[in-house]
Protein backbone atom coordinates (compact mmCIF):
# COMPACT_ATOMS: atom_id res chain seq x y z
CA UNK A 1 0.00 0.00 0.00
CA UNK A 2 3.05 2.63 0.84
CA UNK A 3 4.59 3.76 -2.51
CA UNK A 4 8.39 3.58 -1.99
CA UNK A 5 10.35 6.05 -2.84
CA UNK A 6 12.38 4.20 -5.34
CA UNK A 7 9.55 3.33 -7.91
CA UNK A 8 9.44 7.05 -7.81
CA UNK A 9 11.49 6.92 -11.65
CA UNK A 10 9.10 3.92 -13.20
CA UNK A 11 6.07 6.39 -12.31
CA UNK A 12 5.17 9.32 -14.43
CA UNK A 13 5.25 12.00 -12.91
CA UNK A 14 1.61 13.13 -13.73
CA UNK A 15 0.33 9.79 -11.46
CA UNK A 16 0.58 11.93 -8.31
CA UNK A 17 -0.95 14.91 -10.21
CA UNK A 18 -3.95 13.21 -11.86
CA UNK A 19 -7.69 14.11 -11.69
CA UNK A 20 -8.84 14.20 -7.86
CA UNK A 21 -11.67 11.66 -8.87
CA UNK A 22 -9.46 9.12 -10.35
CA UNK A 23 -6.96 9.28 -7.50
CA UNK A 24 -10.03 9.32 -5.12
CA UNK A 25 -11.17 6.35 -6.56
CA UNK A 26 -7.84 4.01 -5.97
CA UNK A 27 -6.99 5.82 -2.71
CA UNK A 28 -10.28 7.13 -0.83
CA UNK A 29 -8.55 7.85 1.37
CA UNK A 30 -5.90 10.32 0.19
CA UNK A 31 -4.66 13.51 2.25
CA UNK A 32 -2.72 16.01 0.59
CA UNK A 33 -1.11 18.21 2.46
CA UNK A 34 1.37 21.18 1.58
CA UNK A 35 4.83 22.00 2.73
CA UNK A 36 3.54 24.54 5.40
CA UNK A 37 0.59 21.84 6.94
CA UNK A 38 -2.41 22.80 5.77
CA UNK A 39 -4.60 20.42 3.88
CA UNK A 40 -4.44 20.88 -0.38
CA UNK A 41 -6.96 17.40 -0.93
CA UNK A 42 -8.41 14.55 0.70
CA UNK A 43 -10.27 11.83 -0.81
CA UNK A 44 -13.99 10.96 -0.70
CA UNK A 45 -13.99 8.87 2.11
CA UNK A 46 -11.74 11.02 4.39
CA UNK A 47 -13.97 13.79 3.45
CA UNK A 48 -17.02 11.42 4.40
CA UNK A 49 -15.80 11.51 7.94
CA UNK A 50 -14.35 14.54 8.74
CA UNK A 51 -15.97 17.19 6.50
CA UNK A 52 -15.25 18.71 2.73
CA UNK A 53 -14.53 22.03 3.65
CA UNK A 54 -11.56 21.81 5.68
CA UNK A 55 -9.05 22.02 2.80
CA UNK A 56 -6.69 25.08 3.67
CA UNK A 57 -6.99 24.56 7.21
CA UNK A 58 -3.46 23.44 8.92
CA UNK A 59 -3.45 19.69 9.47
CA UNK A 60 -2.89 19.52 13.11
CA UNK A 61 -6.69 21.02 13.49
CA UNK A 62 -8.21 17.91 12.67
CA UNK A 63 -5.70 14.98 12.78
CA UNK A 64 -3.25 14.30 16.31
CA UNK A 65 0.28 13.07 15.13
CA UNK A 66 0.68 9.93 16.55
CA UNK A 67 3.85 7.29 16.03
CA UNK A 68 6.25 7.97 12.94
CA UNK A 69 5.95 12.08 13.44
CA UNK A 70 8.15 14.18 15.12
CA UNK A 71 7.85 18.43 15.60
CA UNK A 72 11.17 20.45 14.62
CA UNK A 73 11.72 23.99 16.03
CA UNK A 74 10.99 27.08 13.49
CA UNK A 75 15.05 27.39 13.15
CA UNK A 76 15.86 23.64 12.23
CA UNK A 77 17.75 23.50 9.55
CA UNK A 78 16.43 22.06 6.77
CA UNK A 79 16.63 17.93 6.27
CA UNK A 80 16.22 16.71 3.31
CA UNK A 81 15.81 13.29 4.61
CA UNK A 82 12.49 14.05 6.02
CA UNK A 83 8.84 15.33 4.88
CA UNK A 84 7.74 18.74 6.21
CA UNK A 85 4.44 19.34 7.03
CA UNK A 86 4.67 22.88 8.87
CA UNK A 87 6.40 22.35 12.40
CA UNK A 88 6.01 18.20 12.05
CA UNK A 89 8.28 16.00 10.02
CA UNK A 90 7.55 11.96 9.23
CA UNK A 91 10.30 9.72 6.69
CA UNK A 92 8.94 9.20 3.04
CA UNK A 93 7.55 5.94 2.48
CA UNK A 94 7.57 4.92 6.61
CA UNK A 95 4.42 3.84 8.36
CA UNK A 96 2.90 6.88 10.67
CA UNK A 97 -0.28 7.15 12.73
CA UNK A 98 -2.36 9.83 13.31
CA UNK A 99 -5.74 10.02 14.94
CA UNK A 100 -9.15 11.85 14.69
CA UNK A 101 -9.23 14.70 16.86
CA UNK A 102 -13.02 14.42 16.68
CA UNK A 103 -12.58 10.58 17.31
CA UNK A 104 -9.65 10.06 19.63
CA UNK A 105 -10.19 6.27 19.51
CA UNK A 106 -9.97 5.76 15.90
CA UNK A 107 -6.52 5.73 14.87
CA UNK A 108 -5.63 5.59 11.03
CA UNK A 109 -2.29 4.27 9.67
CA UNK A 110 -0.88 5.11 6.43
CA UNK A 111 2.24 6.42 4.30
CA UNK A 112 3.53 9.76 2.44
CA UNK A 113 5.29 10.41 -0.67
CA UNK A 114 6.75 13.94 -1.83
CA UNK A 115 4.62 15.15 -4.43
CA UNK A 116 6.64 15.83 -7.72
CA UNK A 117 5.62 19.01 -8.87
CA UNK A 118 6.08 20.77 -5.42
CA UNK A 119 7.06 19.77 -1.84
CA UNK A 120 3.71 19.13 -0.76
CA UNK A 121 2.57 15.48 0.50
CA UNK A 122 0.65 12.75 -0.71
CA UNK A 123 -0.48 10.58 1.84
CA UNK A 124 -2.80 7.58 1.53
CA UNK A 125 -4.69 6.41 4.77
CA UNK A 126 -6.41 3.56 6.48
CA UNK A 127 -8.36 2.09 9.01
CA UNK A 128 -6.43 -0.72 10.48
CA UNK A 129 -7.60 -2.65 13.22
CA UNK A 130 -10.61 0.33 14.06
CA UNK A 131 -11.86 -0.68 10.42
CA UNK A 132 -15.20 -2.25 11.91
CA UNK A 133 -15.81 0.45 14.59
CA UNK A 134 -15.33 3.60 12.08
CA UNK A 135 -17.56 1.65 9.56
CA UNK A 136 -20.35 1.72 12.52
CA UNK A 137 -19.39 5.59 13.66
CA UNK A 138 -19.45 6.71 10.32
CA UNK A 139 -21.88 4.31 8.15
CA UNK A 140 -19.86 3.50 5.80
CA UNK A 141 -20.35 1.46 2.48
CA UNK A 142 -18.69 -0.70 0.35
CA UNK A 143 -18.17 1.99 -2.37
CA UNK A 144 -16.45 4.10 0.24
CA UNK A 145 -13.44 1.10 0.09
CA UNK A 146 -10.98 0.94 -2.84
CA UNK A 147 -12.25 -2.40 -5.28
CA UNK A 148 -8.33 -3.71 -4.07
CA UNK A 149 -9.18 -2.81 -0.08
CA UNK A 150 -9.38 -6.25 1.96
CA UNK A 151 -12.26 -3.89 4.21
CA UNK A 152 -14.97 -6.44 3.35
CA UNK A 153 -12.90 -9.32 3.69
CA UNK A 154 -11.82 -8.24 6.96
CA UNK A 155 -15.56 -7.08 8.05
CA UNK A 156 -16.65 -10.34 6.47
CA UNK A 157 -14.44 -12.56 8.64
CA UNK A 158 -15.15 -10.59 11.55
CA UNK A 159 -18.57 -11.14 11.45
CA UNK A 160 -18.37 -14.75 10.61
CA UNK A 161 -15.48 -15.47 13.12
CA UNK A 162 -18.28 -14.17 15.74
CA UNK A 163 -21.06 -16.38 14.63
CA UNK A 164 -18.46 -19.68 14.62
CA UNK A 165 -17.73 -18.38 18.26
CA UNK A 166 -21.56 -17.91 19.27
CA UNK A 167 -21.77 -21.57 17.68
CA UNK A 168 -18.71 -22.98 19.76
CA UNK A 169 -19.82 -21.36 23.01
CA UNK A 170 -23.60 -22.62 22.58
CA UNK A 171 -21.78 -26.13 22.11
CA UNK A 172 -19.55 -25.43 24.85
CA UNK A 173 -23.05 -24.95 27.21
CA UNK A 174 -24.59 -28.10 25.64
CA UNK A 175 -21.28 -30.22 26.91
CA UNK A 176 -20.85 -28.90 29.85
CA UNK A 177 -24.82 -29.68 30.68
CA UNK A 178 -24.77 -32.83 29.12
CA UNK A 179 -21.76 -33.72 31.57
CA UNK A 180 -22.92 -32.49 34.26
CA UNK A 181 -26.19 -34.35 33.66
CA UNK A 182 -24.38 -37.51 33.23
CA UNK A 183 -21.91 -36.66 36.18
CA UNK A 184 -25.22 -36.56 38.40
CA UNK A 185 -26.55 -39.77 36.55
CA UNK A 186 -23.31 -41.56 37.45
CA UNK A 187 -23.32 -40.81 41.29
CA UNK A 188 -27.08 -40.82 42.16
CA UNK A 189 -29.09 -43.71 43.54
CA UNK A 190 -31.87 -43.31 41.15
CA UNK A 191 -34.73 -44.33 43.44
CA UNK A 192 -33.55 -42.08 46.50
CA UNK A 193 -32.25 -39.31 45.10
CA UNK A 194 -29.17 -39.60 47.58
CA UNK A 195 -25.35 -40.39 46.49
CA UNK A 196 -24.49 -43.89 45.12
CA UNK A 197 -21.14 -45.79 46.31
CA UNK A 198 -19.24 -44.35 43.90
CA UNK A 199 -19.92 -40.56 44.63
CA UNK A 200 -19.51 -41.57 48.79
CA UNK A 201 -16.18 -43.03 47.93
CA UNK A 202 -15.11 -39.97 46.20
CA UNK A 203 -16.38 -37.74 48.97
CA UNK A 204 -14.77 -40.05 51.23
CA UNK A 205 -11.47 -39.89 49.96
CA UNK A 206 -11.77 -36.02 49.67
CA UNK A 207 -12.85 -36.19 53.70
CA UNK A 208 -9.28 -38.07 54.25
CA UNK A 209 -7.21 -35.82 52.13
CA UNK A 210 -8.48 -32.85 53.27
CA UNK A 211 -7.73 -34.10 57.12
CA UNK A 212 -4.58 -35.13 56.16
CA UNK A 213 -4.03 -31.96 55.13
CA UNK A 214 -5.03 -30.29 58.47
CA UNK A 215 -8.65 -29.60 57.11
CA UNK A 216 -11.77 -30.63 59.30
CA UNK A 217 -11.98 -33.93 60.84
CA UNK A 218 -15.13 -35.73 60.15
CA UNK A 219 -17.46 -39.04 61.02
CA UNK A 220 -18.91 -41.90 58.93
CA UNK A 221 -22.34 -43.16 60.31
CA UNK A 222 -23.19 -46.56 58.85
CA UNK A 223 -26.86 -47.13 58.79
CA UNK A 224 -28.88 -50.71 58.50
CA UNK A 225 -32.48 -50.82 58.14
CA UNK A 226 -34.32 -53.22 60.63
CA UNK A 227 -37.32 -55.01 59.21
CA UNK A 228 -37.07 -54.05 56.13
CA UNK A 229 -36.65 -57.29 54.50
CA UNK A 230 -40.22 -58.25 56.14
CA UNK A 231 -41.61 -54.89 54.70
CA UNK A 232 -40.50 -56.15 50.98
CA UNK A 233 -41.63 -60.13 51.34
CA UNK A 234 -44.79 -59.27 53.21
CA UNK A 235 -46.03 -55.81 50.97
CA UNK A 236 -43.90 -56.08 48.25
CA UNK A 237 -41.12 -54.47 46.29
CA UNK A 238 -43.23 -51.08 45.56
CA UNK A 239 -44.15 -50.63 49.81
CA UNK A 240 -40.28 -51.30 50.01
CA UNK A 241 -39.38 -48.75 47.60
CA UNK A 242 -41.68 -46.46 49.13
CA UNK A 243 -39.84 -46.85 52.18
CA UNK A 244 -36.67 -46.12 50.75
CA UNK A 245 -37.88 -43.04 49.39
CA UNK A 246 -38.75 -41.66 52.92
CA UNK A 247 -35.74 -42.92 54.19
CA UNK A 248 -33.98 -40.89 51.96
CA UNK A 249 -35.86 -37.93 52.91
CA UNK A 250 -35.07 -38.16 56.57
CA UNK A 251 -31.94 -38.41 56.19
CA UNK A 252 -31.51 -35.74 53.92
CA UNK A 253 -33.63 -33.30 56.44
CA UNK A 254 -31.89 -34.58 59.44
CA UNK A 255 -28.26 -33.84 58.11
CA UNK A 256 -26.44 -30.74 57.38
CA UNK A 257 -25.94 -29.27 54.40
CA UNK A 258 -21.87 -30.03 54.01
CA UNK A 259 -22.70 -33.65 54.53
CA UNK A 260 -22.79 -36.50 51.92
CA UNK A 261 -25.87 -39.01 52.08
CA UNK A 262 -25.54 -42.18 50.48
CA UNK A 263 -27.23 -45.42 49.55
CA UNK A 264 -24.40 -47.90 49.87
CA UNK A 265 -26.78 -51.51 49.61
CA UNK A 266 -29.73 -52.49 49.37
CA UNK A 267 -31.35 -50.94 52.79
CA UNK A 268 -27.78 -49.80 53.84
CA UNK A 269 -26.97 -46.20 54.17
CA UNK A 270 -23.31 -44.25 54.83
CA UNK A 271 -23.74 -40.50 56.30
CA UNK A 272 -20.47 -38.65 55.85
CA UNK A 273 -20.95 -36.10 58.82
CA UNK A 274 -19.11 -32.79 57.90
CA UNK A 275 -18.47 -29.84 59.96
CA UNK A 276 -18.12 -29.62 63.77
CA UNK A 277 -18.25 -32.57 65.79
CA UNK A 278 -19.17 -33.70 68.87
CA UNK A 279 -20.38 -37.25 70.86
CA UNK A 280 -23.82 -35.49 71.94
CA UNK A 281 -24.54 -33.84 68.75
CA UNK A 282 -24.49 -37.39 66.71
CA UNK A 283 -26.01 -39.39 68.89
CA UNK A 284 -29.14 -36.88 69.31
CA UNK A 285 -28.81 -37.07 65.61
CA UNK A 286 -28.50 -41.02 66.27
CA UNK A 287 -31.73 -40.77 67.81
CA UNK A 288 -33.88 -38.51 66.00
CA UNK A 289 -33.15 -40.71 63.03
CA UNK A 290 -34.18 -43.51 64.47
CA UNK A 291 -37.54 -42.01 65.71
CA UNK A 292 -38.53 -40.95 63.02
CA UNK A 293 -37.50 -44.33 60.93
CA UNK A 294 -40.13 -45.79 63.00
CA UNK A 295 -42.83 -43.51 62.51
CA UNK A 296 -44.83 -45.87 59.89
CA UNK A 297 -45.19 -45.74 56.27
CA UNK A 298 -48.66 -45.57 55.06
CA UNK A 299 -48.53 -47.70 51.20
CA UNK A 300 -52.00 -48.07 49.81
CA UNK A 301 -53.92 -48.85 53.19
CA UNK A 302 -51.09 -50.63 54.78
CA UNK A 303 -48.54 -49.74 57.06
CA UNK A 304 -45.14 -50.23 56.41
CA UNK A 305 -42.85 -50.24 59.89
CA UNK A 306 -39.23 -50.36 60.49
CA UNK A 307 -36.44 -49.51 62.35
CA UNK A 308 -32.60 -48.64 61.96
CA UNK A 309 -29.28 -49.44 63.49
CA UNK A 310 -26.51 -47.25 63.29
CA UNK A 311 -22.62 -47.07 63.73
CA UNK A 312 -20.56 -44.16 63.69
CA UNK A 313 -16.40 -43.59 63.84
CA UNK A 314 -14.83 -39.82 64.11
CA UNK A 315 -11.49 -39.50 62.22
CA UNK A 316 -10.05 -37.65 65.01
CA UNK A 317 -10.21 -40.85 66.82
CA UNK A 318 -7.42 -42.17 64.44
CA UNK A 319 -3.62 -41.54 64.23
CA UNK A 320 -3.96 -42.02 60.51
CA UNK A 321 -7.80 -42.77 59.49
CA UNK A 322 -8.13 -44.33 56.18
CA UNK A 323 -11.30 -45.59 54.54
CA UNK A 324 -10.84 -49.39 54.67
CA UNK A 325 -10.50 -49.34 58.41
CA UNK A 326 -13.11 -46.83 59.08
CA UNK A 327 -15.77 -48.53 57.07
CA UNK A 328 -15.01 -51.61 59.17
CA UNK A 329 -15.06 -49.99 62.65
CA UNK A 330 -18.58 -48.07 61.56
CA UNK A 331 -19.80 -51.66 60.09
CA UNK A 332 -18.09 -53.44 63.78
CA UNK A 333 -20.48 -50.71 65.69
CA UNK A 334 -23.60 -51.03 63.64
CA UNK A 335 -23.44 -54.73 64.45
CA UNK A 336 -22.93 -53.89 68.22
CA UNK A 337 -26.26 -52.06 67.87
CA UNK A 338 -27.83 -54.58 66.18
CA UNK A 339 -26.51 -57.34 68.51
CA UNK A 340 -27.73 -54.98 71.96
CA UNK A 341 -31.05 -55.32 70.55
CA UNK A 342 -31.42 -53.03 67.10
CA UNK A 343 -32.46 -49.46 66.97
CA UNK A 344 -29.95 -47.99 68.35
CA UNK A 345 -26.83 -45.94 67.66
CA UNK A 346 -23.25 -47.15 68.69
CA UNK A 347 -20.62 -44.38 68.76
CA UNK A 348 -16.92 -45.56 69.04
CA UNK A 349 -15.58 -43.28 71.28
CA UNK A 350 -12.49 -44.77 71.99
CA UNK A 351 -9.09 -43.93 70.32
CA UNK A 352 -8.71 -46.56 67.56
CA UNK A 353 -4.72 -46.94 66.72
CA UNK A 354 -3.75 -48.64 63.80
CA UNK B 1 -20.25 -34.29 6.28
CA UNK B 2 -20.12 -30.86 8.01
CA UNK B 3 -22.70 -30.70 10.79
CA UNK B 4 -23.42 -27.48 9.63
CA UNK B 5 -25.04 -28.57 6.29
CA UNK B 6 -26.47 -31.67 8.87
CA UNK B 7 -28.13 -28.88 11.24
CA UNK B 8 -29.31 -26.68 8.06
CA UNK B 9 -30.92 -29.39 6.66
CA UNK B 10 -32.39 -30.12 10.26
CA UNK B 11 -33.51 -26.76 10.94
CA UNK B 12 -35.01 -25.86 7.70
CA UNK B 13 -37.62 -28.43 8.07
CA UNK B 14 -37.85 -27.96 11.44
CA UNK B 15 -38.87 -24.80 10.57
CA UNK B 16 -40.56 -24.76 7.79
CA UNK B 17 -42.89 -27.68 8.51
CA UNK B 18 -42.87 -27.33 12.10
CA UNK B 19 -42.03 -29.92 14.91
CA UNK B 20 -44.02 -32.54 14.42
CA UNK B 21 -42.94 -33.34 11.29
CA UNK B 22 -39.77 -32.74 11.91
CA UNK B 23 -40.03 -35.78 15.14
CA UNK B 24 -41.65 -37.95 12.39
CA UNK B 25 -38.80 -37.29 9.60
CA UNK B 26 -36.21 -37.70 12.99
CA UNK B 27 -38.08 -41.27 13.67
CA UNK B 28 -38.15 -42.64 10.07
CA UNK B 29 -34.41 -41.87 9.92
CA UNK B 30 -34.03 -43.69 13.08
CA UNK B 31 -32.78 -40.65 14.93
CA UNK B 32 -33.53 -39.98 18.62
CA UNK B 33 -36.71 -37.68 18.83
CA UNK B 34 -34.53 -34.71 20.53
CA UNK B 35 -31.60 -35.18 18.08
CA UNK B 36 -29.88 -32.31 16.90
CA UNK B 37 -26.86 -32.16 14.91
CA UNK B 38 -24.41 -30.07 16.27
CA UNK B 39 -23.06 -27.73 13.83
CA UNK B 40 -19.08 -27.96 14.41
CA UNK B 41 -19.01 -31.53 14.42
CA UNK B 42 -18.84 -33.98 11.58
CA UNK B 43 -21.66 -36.83 10.48
CA UNK B 44 -21.15 -39.67 8.66
CA UNK B 45 -22.73 -38.80 5.12
CA UNK B 46 -25.46 -41.76 5.60
CA UNK B 47 -26.85 -39.81 8.62
CA UNK B 48 -27.53 -36.93 7.09
CA UNK B 49 -29.01 -38.98 3.99
CA UNK B 50 -31.72 -40.49 6.13
CA UNK B 51 -32.78 -37.62 7.30
CA UNK B 52 -33.35 -36.06 3.52
CA UNK B 53 -34.50 -39.84 2.42
CA UNK B 54 -37.21 -39.65 5.52
CA UNK B 55 -38.29 -35.87 4.40
CA UNK B 56 -38.51 -36.69 1.16
CA UNK B 57 -40.98 -39.43 1.90
CA UNK B 58 -42.92 -37.76 4.18
CA UNK B 59 -43.29 -34.44 2.56
CA UNK B 60 -43.81 -36.29 -0.65
CA UNK B 61 -41.65 -33.86 -2.67
CA UNK B 62 -38.41 -34.82 -5.21
CA UNK B 63 -35.38 -34.14 -4.08
CA UNK B 64 -34.43 -31.36 -6.36
CA UNK B 65 -37.10 -29.11 -4.90
CA UNK B 66 -36.72 -30.03 -1.70
CA UNK B 67 -32.98 -28.60 -1.99
CA UNK B 68 -33.82 -25.58 -3.57
CA UNK B 69 -36.36 -24.69 -0.72
CA UNK B 70 -33.58 -25.20 1.50
CA UNK B 71 -30.92 -23.29 -0.68
CA UNK B 72 -34.38 -20.29 -0.16
CA UNK B 73 -34.32 -20.95 3.67
CA UNK B 74 -30.53 -20.33 3.96
CA UNK B 75 -30.17 -17.02 2.52
CA UNK B 76 -33.29 -15.88 4.19
CA UNK B 77 -31.20 -16.81 7.44
CA UNK B 78 -29.82 -13.54 8.52
CA UNK B 79 -26.92 -14.02 9.46
CA UNK B 80 -25.92 -16.23 6.38
CA UNK B 81 -28.04 -13.41 4.49
CA UNK B 82 -25.60 -10.63 5.84
CA UNK B 83 -22.14 -13.15 4.98
CA UNK B 84 -23.87 -13.60 1.56
CA UNK B 85 -24.68 -9.51 1.20
CA UNK B 86 -20.50 -8.85 1.56
CA UNK B 87 -20.34 -10.43 -1.89
CA UNK B 88 -21.39 -7.41 -3.53
CA UNK B 89 -23.12 -3.54 -3.60
CA UNK B 90 -25.04 -5.07 -5.90
CA UNK B 91 -26.70 -8.41 -7.08
CA UNK B 92 -24.09 -8.25 -10.64
CA UNK B 93 -21.50 -7.63 -8.08
CA UNK B 94 -23.06 -10.49 -6.07
CA UNK B 95 -22.66 -12.70 -9.13
CA UNK B 96 -19.21 -11.64 -9.90
CA UNK B 97 -17.93 -12.79 -6.55
CA UNK B 98 -19.92 -16.03 -6.46
CA UNK B 99 -16.43 -17.61 -7.53
CA UNK B 100 -14.84 -16.54 -4.12
CA UNK B 101 -17.35 -17.66 -1.74
CA UNK B 102 -15.87 -21.06 -1.43
CA UNK B 103 -13.06 -19.25 -0.20
CA UNK B 104 -14.93 -17.04 1.88
CA UNK B 105 -16.26 -20.39 3.25
CA UNK B 106 -13.15 -21.91 3.43
CA UNK B 107 -11.63 -18.98 5.62
CA UNK B 108 -14.74 -19.40 8.52
CA UNK B 109 -14.83 -22.63 8.55
CA UNK B 110 -11.91 -24.22 6.67
CA UNK B 111 -13.32 -27.95 7.08
CA UNK B 112 -16.87 -26.89 5.62
CA UNK B 113 -16.66 -28.42 1.89
CA UNK B 114 -18.66 -26.02 -0.16
CA UNK B 115 -18.82 -26.82 -3.83
CA UNK B 116 -16.46 -25.32 -6.56
CA UNK B 117 -18.41 -22.30 -8.63
CA UNK B 118 -17.28 -20.98 -12.09
CA UNK B 119 -19.36 -18.05 -13.39
CA UNK B 120 -19.30 -17.69 -17.20
CA UNK B 121 -20.51 -14.60 -18.61
CA UNK B 122 -22.61 -14.81 -21.64
CA UNK B 123 -23.16 -11.37 -22.66
CA UNK B 124 -26.48 -9.65 -22.05
CA UNK B 125 -26.79 -10.31 -18.98
CA UNK B 126 -27.22 -13.90 -19.05
CA UNK B 127 -24.62 -16.02 -17.32
CA UNK B 128 -24.04 -20.18 -16.41
CA UNK B 129 -23.12 -20.96 -13.01
CA UNK B 130 -20.96 -24.51 -12.79
CA UNK B 131 -21.41 -26.16 -9.20
CA UNK B 132 -18.68 -28.80 -8.74
CA UNK B 133 -18.97 -30.98 -6.07
CA UNK B 134 -19.31 -34.64 -5.29
CA UNK B 135 -22.80 -33.64 -3.50
CA UNK B 136 -24.80 -33.31 -6.57
CA UNK B 137 -27.63 -31.52 -4.86
CA UNK B 138 -26.05 -28.43 -4.58
CA UNK B 139 -27.12 -27.34 -7.68
CA UNK B 140 -30.58 -27.11 -6.47
CA UNK B 141 -29.35 -25.59 -3.31
CA UNK B 142 -27.35 -22.84 -5.35
CA UNK B 143 -30.16 -22.62 -7.35
CA UNK B 144 -32.59 -21.72 -4.83
CA UNK B 145 -29.96 -19.50 -2.85
CA UNK B 146 -29.22 -17.51 -5.95
CA UNK B 147 -33.26 -16.67 -6.30
CA UNK B 148 -33.48 -15.63 -2.37
CA UNK B 149 -30.60 -13.43 -2.71
CA UNK B 150 -31.75 -11.51 -6.11
CA UNK B 151 -34.80 -10.56 -3.89
CA UNK B 152 -32.87 -9.24 -1.22
CA UNK B 153 -30.94 -7.08 -3.68
CA UNK B 154 -34.38 -6.18 -5.72
CA UNK B 155 -33.13 -7.43 -8.49
CA UNK B 156 -35.33 -9.18 -11.20
CA UNK B 157 -33.12 -12.54 -12.18
CA UNK B 158 -34.47 -15.58 -13.81
CA UNK B 159 -32.63 -18.38 -13.06
CA UNK B 160 -32.78 -22.74 -13.59
CA UNK B 161 -31.12 -25.78 -13.41
CA UNK B 162 -29.99 -26.70 -16.61
CA UNK B 163 -31.54 -29.71 -18.21
CA UNK B 164 -28.67 -30.76 -20.78
CA UNK B 165 -29.48 -34.40 -20.74
CA UNK B 166 -26.32 -35.51 -18.10
CA UNK B 167 -27.07 -37.60 -15.45
CA UNK B 168 -25.81 -35.02 -12.88
CA UNK B 169 -27.08 -31.28 -13.14
CA UNK B 170 -24.48 -29.27 -12.56
CA UNK B 171 -25.51 -25.53 -14.45
CA UNK B 172 -27.39 -23.04 -13.56
CA UNK B 173 -28.68 -20.55 -15.89
CA UNK B 174 -28.70 -16.87 -14.95
CA UNK B 175 -30.64 -14.30 -16.64
CA UNK B 176 -30.21 -10.46 -14.97
CA UNK B 177 -33.23 -8.73 -16.59
CA UNK B 178 -33.19 -5.58 -14.10
CA UNK B 179 -30.30 -5.11 -11.42
CA UNK B 180 -32.50 -2.53 -9.52
CA UNK B 181 -36.05 -3.82 -9.83
CA UNK B 182 -37.51 -3.43 -6.34
CA UNK B 183 -36.15 -2.42 -3.40
CA UNK B 184 -34.17 -4.95 -1.71
CA UNK B 185 -33.55 -5.43 1.82
CA UNK B 186 -31.11 -3.15 3.66
CA UNK B 187 -27.44 -3.77 4.14
CA UNK B 188 -25.52 -2.14 6.87
CA UNK B 189 -21.63 -3.51 6.70
CA UNK B 190 -21.63 -2.88 10.48
CA UNK B 191 -23.08 -5.68 12.02
CA UNK B 192 -25.88 -5.92 14.42
CA UNK B 193 -25.44 -7.20 17.82
CA UNK B 194 -24.56 -10.83 17.81
CA UNK B 195 -24.96 -12.26 21.52
CA UNK B 196 -27.68 -14.29 20.13
CA UNK B 197 -26.85 -14.75 16.49
CA UNK B 198 -25.78 -18.19 15.69
CA UNK B 199 -25.00 -19.42 12.12
CA UNK B 200 -28.39 -20.98 11.59
CA UNK B 201 -30.05 -18.81 13.87
CA UNK B 202 -33.20 -21.27 14.98
CA UNK B 203 -35.69 -22.74 17.37
CA UNK B 204 -33.87 -25.74 17.41
CA UNK B 205 -30.84 -26.25 19.91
Amino acid sequence: MSSEPSRKDACPEECIGMAPDTMGHLMPMYLMIAADGRVMALGPTLAKIIGKDICGQPFEAIFQPRRGWWEVADDAPPDPESLRLGAWRIKAGRRIHLSLRAHPEITLRGSAIARAQDDGVLMNLTFGVHLAQAVRDFALTDDDFAPSDLAMELLYLQEAKELVMGELRALNHRLEQARARAIGEAMTDALTGLANRRAFDTALEQSLESSFAGGAPFALAHLDLDHFKAVNDTLGHAAGDRVLEVVGQILREETRKGDLVARVGGDEFIMLLRGPLDYARISKMGERIIARLEEPVPFEGQECRISGSIGVVLSMNYLRPDAQGMLADADAALYNSKREGRARCTIVKQAVMP
Amino acid sequence: MHGLISKSIQCFLNDTYGEDLWMRIAARAGLRRDHIFEPLLHYDDSVTEAVVVAALGELGRTRDVLFEDLGTFLASREALRRLLRFGGGDYLDFLLSLEELPGRGCLTLPDLDLPGLTLCDGGAGHFLLLVESAVADWTPVMAGLLRAMADDYGALVLIETVDDGQEVRDKISISLLEARYAEGRRFDLAAAPVSSANLTLTRVG
